[in-house]
């Protein structure tokens, strides 16, 4: 398998350090996949810096993941891809529980469905994001089932346990 | 009607007196309309047959896939996959094998790779007759949908042919495949070939000429390069609107770096921009298949080597300890990738399909979450919509070619 050229990732990394200080945690590579972790006071600025001043100005991709033990709870990802040069990158951030993140809908318009579902699904709530209602499960449910402490056989109060 | 009859909280944007002092009419389509093709439903508000607003409602179809991965081991997950989008079933195999094969950095061998690829592409032919006959019988065109569905029955025959199941075949699984082509497989796919590849020129003829079809669909339903852009469209609604971007050939997958195919482009973004992008993709399905055959041989390995991740054949278990040992390894436990995390995107017939799979070193996967491409387009439903006809909605849907199963999950 072909060696993952690091320079340009390198490159994007001084720009971000440049720009942001120490609120740019630093930088991942895990089989072939850049991952940029930056604070998340800086998300917003962040992903519009990728959208804006490079080429990563398409977002693929919003996922969070949760780790019920640590402190922060949460990690929130973006895929941004540049179509000019078929290369993508990760950003990341950690969200401790109730701690809201930045929406990204001024970014990408498209992000907005992304962040609801991540808030009805995680219960991670987007701030600023215009119309933050649950998405997929139904207005008047309770809990967020995919938190690792949300029984799989679903909730406790279900008639179908 | 009035607003409070829709129980929940997916109302109109406007409030009642807004609604009272325009005339608008609050109009609920779905969930059970046959064009929302799937379980969607949609509060339009109407200023007469104007679409003022549109606000989608989803969730009907919602099993909880990424939730029922997290206690699945990895080959066990495969299963849950055929279910999200339900018309193509073997890409999404692909998309979770290739992201799972990435997390444990196994190799595949070559032949499998270009099954892979020929199966991805009967998958799309099938896909898009399902697309081509509804979006037909939407429009008024009847029999588009009998002949269309006759084709796609060729092709699930095929698929029963190697994997004795139509629909849900889970026959492309991380390592390899299920099983190997059976017998005369591949003479059946040239058939296959010969047969649908008049059809295709026959459905244009039926309806790129036809004056309702041209009426219905130019100029309906305009998305901008800029609006798929930013609202995450991939596939053939992108590139009908000039977004040139497949990830087959910008980011190769399987073995498509060795394929020699065009990418179509339109730049009207108009219902019958989407239309003729998903014609002119057939005829590049067709393209790709035909050379697949002359490439994969019709046995062979068709699986990886590696122990670790596919069971050993049965003729090894009765001979090596070993075997057997892997044999119930596999069976019992199953794999555990070191931990990390993947993003692998396949090009699935309606878009860019990508599963993000995070691993903490156990058996089963710790998140999966799919990027699924109907997600995207139905959320863009409100923006192309603005001003259109209620008629219009209908053919909109249908160009846009979502499954609400791979938008719910």
């Amino acid at each position: 398998m072909p060696q993952l050229d690091l320079q340009p990732a390198r490159a994007l990394a001084r720009l971000l350090a440049d720009r942001f200080g120490d609120k740019f945690l630093g930088l991942r590579e895990d089989r072939e996949e850049i991952t940029y972790w930056v604070d998340s006071s800086v998300w917003a600025d962040a992903a519009g810096f990728l959208k804006f001043e490079t080429d990563f100005s398409v977002l693929e991709d919003l996922n969070a993941v949760d780790y019920p033990e640590r402190n922060p709870r949460f990690d929130l990802a973006i895929i941004c891809l540049s179509m000019k040069d078929h290369s993508w990158v990760r950003l990341k951030t950690m969200l401790a529980e109730d701690q809201p993140a930045d929406t990204l809908e001024r970014v990408w318009p498209g992000a907005q469905w992304y962040e609801r579902e991540m808030w009805d699904l995680f219960g991670i709530p987007f701030q600023g994001n215009s119309d933050l209602r649950r998405l997929l499960l139904p207005a008047d449910y309770q809990g967020h089932p995919l938190r690792k402490d949300y029984p799989v056989t679903g909730p406790p109060q279900s008639a179908y346990r | 009607m009035s607003q409070t009859m829709i129980t929940g909280d997916i109302v109109s944007r406007f409030t009642q007196e807004q609604l009272d002092q325009n005339g608008y009419t609050v109009m609920n389509m779905g969930p059970q309309h046959p064009s929302t093709h799937g379980v969607l439903r949609l509060v339009l508000t109407l200023d007469g047959e104007r679409v003022v607003d549109c606000v989608p409602d989803i969730g009907f179809l919602h099993t909880g896939i990424e939730k029922t991965a997290e206690v699945k081991t990895y080959n066990q997950a495969l299963t849950l996959t055929d279910r999200m989008d339900y018309l193509a079933p073997l890409s999404n195999n692909l998309g979770y094998s290739l992201a799972v094969e990435k997390l444990l950095g196994v190799n595949i061998p070559e032949r499998v790779s270009h099954i892979r690829v020929m199966l991805a592409e009967l998958q799309r032919i099938s896909s898009h007759m399902v697309w081509l006959g509804t979006s037909g019988l939407d429009a008024g065109a009847m029999s588009m949908f009998l002949y269309c569905f006759q084709d796609r029955e060729r092709v699930l025959d095929l698929f029963e042919n190697i994997s004795g199941v139509r629909m849900m075949t889970s026959f492309i699984m991380p390592g390899g495949l299920m099983a190997d082509l059976t017998e005369g497989f591949l003479d059946k796919v040239k058939e296959f070939l010969d047969y649908f590849e008049p059809h295709i020129e026959m459905y244009h003829g039926l309806l790129t000429g036809n004056s309702i079809w041209l009426n219905r669909t130019k100029k309906v339903g305009v998305l901008s390069a800029e609006q798929a852009k930013d609202y995450l469209c991939t596939g053939p609604v992108a590139r009908a609107s000039g977004v040139d971007w497949d990830i087959r050939r910008d980011f190769p997958y399987a073995a498509y770096a060795d394929y020699d195919f065009k990418v179509p482009v339109l730049t009207e973004g108009d219902s019958f921009a989407r239309y003729m992008v998903r014609m002119a993709e057939l005829d590049e399905s067709v393209k790709i298949v035909r050379q697949c055959l002359t490439k994969i041989s019709p046995s062979g390995v068709y699986r990886t080597d590696d122990r670790k991740v596919v069971a050993p054949p049965k003729w090894e278990i009765a001979r090596s300890m070993e075997s057997l040992i892997h044999h119930f390894k596999l069976f019992t436990e199953g794999y555990a990738p070191t931990p990390g995390e993947v993003f692998q995107r396949v090009e699935s017939p309606r878009g860019e399909l990508a599963f993000h799979i995070t691993s903490d070193g156990s058996n089963r996967p710790y998140r999966m979450h799919v990027r699924t491409p109907s997600f995207p387009h139905v959320q863009v439903m409100p923006v192309i919509l603005q001003g259109h006809l209620l008629a219009d909605v209908v053919v909109v849907l249908a160009s846009v070619d979502f499954v609400l199963g791979d938008v719910d999950r």
